[in-house]
């Protein structure tokens, strides 16, 4: 059973990095997702993970696998499109969701182009993959540093975030504070997601993200309580699904993903807030 | 008189020399190495375009439009085979082509693979064929006879240019021959990401352990690189070697963690750019052996 579970870390350095990297994200990741989905933004991050890409490509065509330049270069990008999707939509009559959706798209493909311009075609796929196995020091410094600071910026601006949530008409009435929270929490979103980048690829960091925070809405109505359990069950996923790939050999990106799939997929069915359980097990009648 | 006709030669010379560029033999390559065999042969008679440049990986390349269209304008199509490039029969149907198709690697006699559980599939041949020098120069025959059979008339300068170029291919043999014999035996064993030396090993005597499968499509599992760790400290090996087209930041987690050499990078699936170290075959190859010894022999 320890050989199972535990030794695997004990005996690998690279496991124990990945571990360390997967905790690390799940810290920030999973409270930003939590928000995302309360928001109904939960498809936002899919766009803005595309909208990463071509900055990132832009970095990688200037200094290769370098984690400075694709991370400045992916958070420039994904700034870019959030801001512009946001000016659009207010400025004209296109809703945010298409104008995000048809700004990540040319972001998409401008982000393919640039990477195959470099004339390596394999190297795309570890843009678009990333390795979670081979995070350096720098790597998990970067990620850990980004998840400090979404956990000090919520703590700094939980109320009017939590107010967004629930009432924004209502946060606009009392406080100015609406739209410079709506703008810090998409940078919260970006700067987690290039995290996230780095360690599982631009497709599958939004996993990481959305996939606790949707599993989490099946255990507690309280945000709060949301949000630790989200924590909980990204950092479960990355464990997990480490132990997943050095058991049975499937690349270790997808087998988190896929645990973390697992997770919700368990909390759809059993999760006691609104979840699939009061059609299997109907409560009790309310009695006079 | 004198001036008249050096007049009339230079006219007729202008003439002809569109004429002479239009009947350049086209052909395409589909990848670099390839290519430079072609350009050896061929020489200045033929027009060659090489679908997937230096630097690029042929196992999961992409086609464009262009590359239909360079094959439908070319008189000749020459491909590894061994199921090396698998996109490469939809490519010549789609593109409607009429070009004769000629497969580099007639006649080598195929390494079987096997797959992650150990069992040789008979399906699974090993494409890089090129990685030993035997190989490549039945590669060089194969590519003469199908120039020959495109452009009879050109017979001779194809048969002559082969011959200066399988010369110096036999020089190379006996060049890595000698490089590998100086590595003591115990030493010549490193680990590299992507399993292209298979034919290296067989013709040389060089063990290469690889962290992923066969083709460069799979991402590697921690399972994968767990055994990769435990390898290079049981088996005590030197050292771990990029190569061009793979995941360099795993190979540098790998060694970093069992204190394994870094060496440079080996060339195997491409060639590099002119101004990279391999910019034809020969030189890969030397830069390949190079790049061996000066890792495994210190």
């Amino acid at each position: 059973m320890y050989d199972f579970l535990i030794g695997p870390f004990v005996e690998f350095e690279f496991m124990r990095r990945a571990l360390v990297g997967m905790a690390a994200l799940s810290l920030g990741a999973a409270p930003v997702g939590v928000f995302l989905m309360l928001r109904r933004m939960s498809l936002t991050g899919d766009a803005m993970a595309h909208a990463i890409l071509p900055g990132a490509a832009i970095g990688f065509l200037i200094a290769g696998l370098d984690l400075i330049s694709m991370t400045v270069g992916g958070i420039v990008a994904g700034f870019a499109v959030a801001l512009g999707a946001g000016v659009v939509s207010r400025m004209t009559e296109l809703k945010e969701d298409a104008s995000l959706a048809a700004f990540y798209l040319i972001s998409l493909a401008l982000g393919v182009l640039i990477v195959s311009l470099r004339g390596s075609n394999v190297d795309l796929l570890h843009v678009l993959f990333g390795s979670v196995l081979a995070l350096d020091d720098a790597t998990l410094i970067l990620i850990a540093a980004f998840s400090t600071v979404t956990l000090f910026v919520h703590a700094l601006l939980w109320r009017p975030l939590v107010l967004e949530c629930v009432d924004p008409g209502f946060l606009r009435s009392v406080s100015r504070a609406g739209a410079p929270t709506h703008l810090v929490f998409l940078a919260l979103v970006v700067i987690n997601l290039v995290g996230g980048f780095h360690a599982l690829g631009t497709l599958l960091a939004v996993g990481i993200m959305m996939l606790p925070a949707a599993a989490a809405r099946f255990w507690a109505r309280d945000t709060t309580r949301m949000i630790v359990v989200a924590v909980l069950v990204a950092m479960f996923s990355g464990y997990a699904g480490l132990l997943l790939s050095y058991h049975s050999g499937l690349p270790s990106g997808p087998a988190i993903i896929l645990v973390a799939g697992l997770a919700y997929v368990v909390s759809l069915a059993l999760g006691p807030v609104g979840g699939l359980r009061r059609y299997l097990v109907p409560g009790r009648h309310l009695e006079a | 008189m004198l001036y008249r006709r050096t007049f009339l030669a230079a006219a007729l010379l202008l003439a002809a020399a569109p004429a002479m560029a239009q009947e350049k033999l086209s052909v395409v390559a589909t990848f670099s190495i390839l290519g430079d065999f072609v350009k050896n042969v061929g020489g200045e008679r033929v027009m060659l375009t090489t679908l997937v440049g230096p630097n690029g990986d042929a196992h999961v390349y992409a086609p464009s439009p262009a590359d239909a269209r360079k094959l439908f304008e070319a008189k000749l199509v020459i491909v590894n085979g061994l199921r090396y490039e698998g996109w490469i029969d939809r490519l010549v149907k789609a593109s409607g082509t009429k070009a004769a198709l000629a497969v580099a690697s007639k006649g080598v006699k195929a390494r079987e693979t096997k797959d992650a559980h150990g069992h040789a599939d008979a399906h699974a041949l090993d494409p890089h064929a090129w990685q030993s020098v035997a190989n490549a120069k039945t590669y060089v025959v194969n590519i003469r006879d199908a120039l020959t059979l495109a452009d009879p008339a050109g017979k001779d300068i194809y048969a002559k240019n082969a011959a200066d170029y399988l010369r110096k291919l036999d020089a190379l043999e006996a060049e890595i021959k000698a490089a590998v014999a100086a590595i003591p035996a115990a030493r010549r064993k490193i680990i590299t990401t992507h399993d292209a030396f298979g034919y290296f090993r067989l013709a040389y005597g060089i063990e290469f352990i690889t962290p992923q499968g066969v083709s460069t499509d799979a991402e590697a599992s921690a399972q994968d690189v767990a055994r990769i760790i435990r390898q290079i400290k049981a088996q005590k090996i030197p050292a771990v070697f990029l190569e061009n087209v793979s995941d360099p930041r795993l190979i540098k987690r790998i060694a970093d963690e069992t204190g394994a050499r870094i060496g440079g990078t080996l060339f195997s699936d491409a060639l590099s750019d002119d101004k990279g170290p391999a910019p034809t075959y020969i030189d890969m190859m030397r830069h390949n052996v190079k790049q061996l010894a000066a890792a495994l022999t210190s």
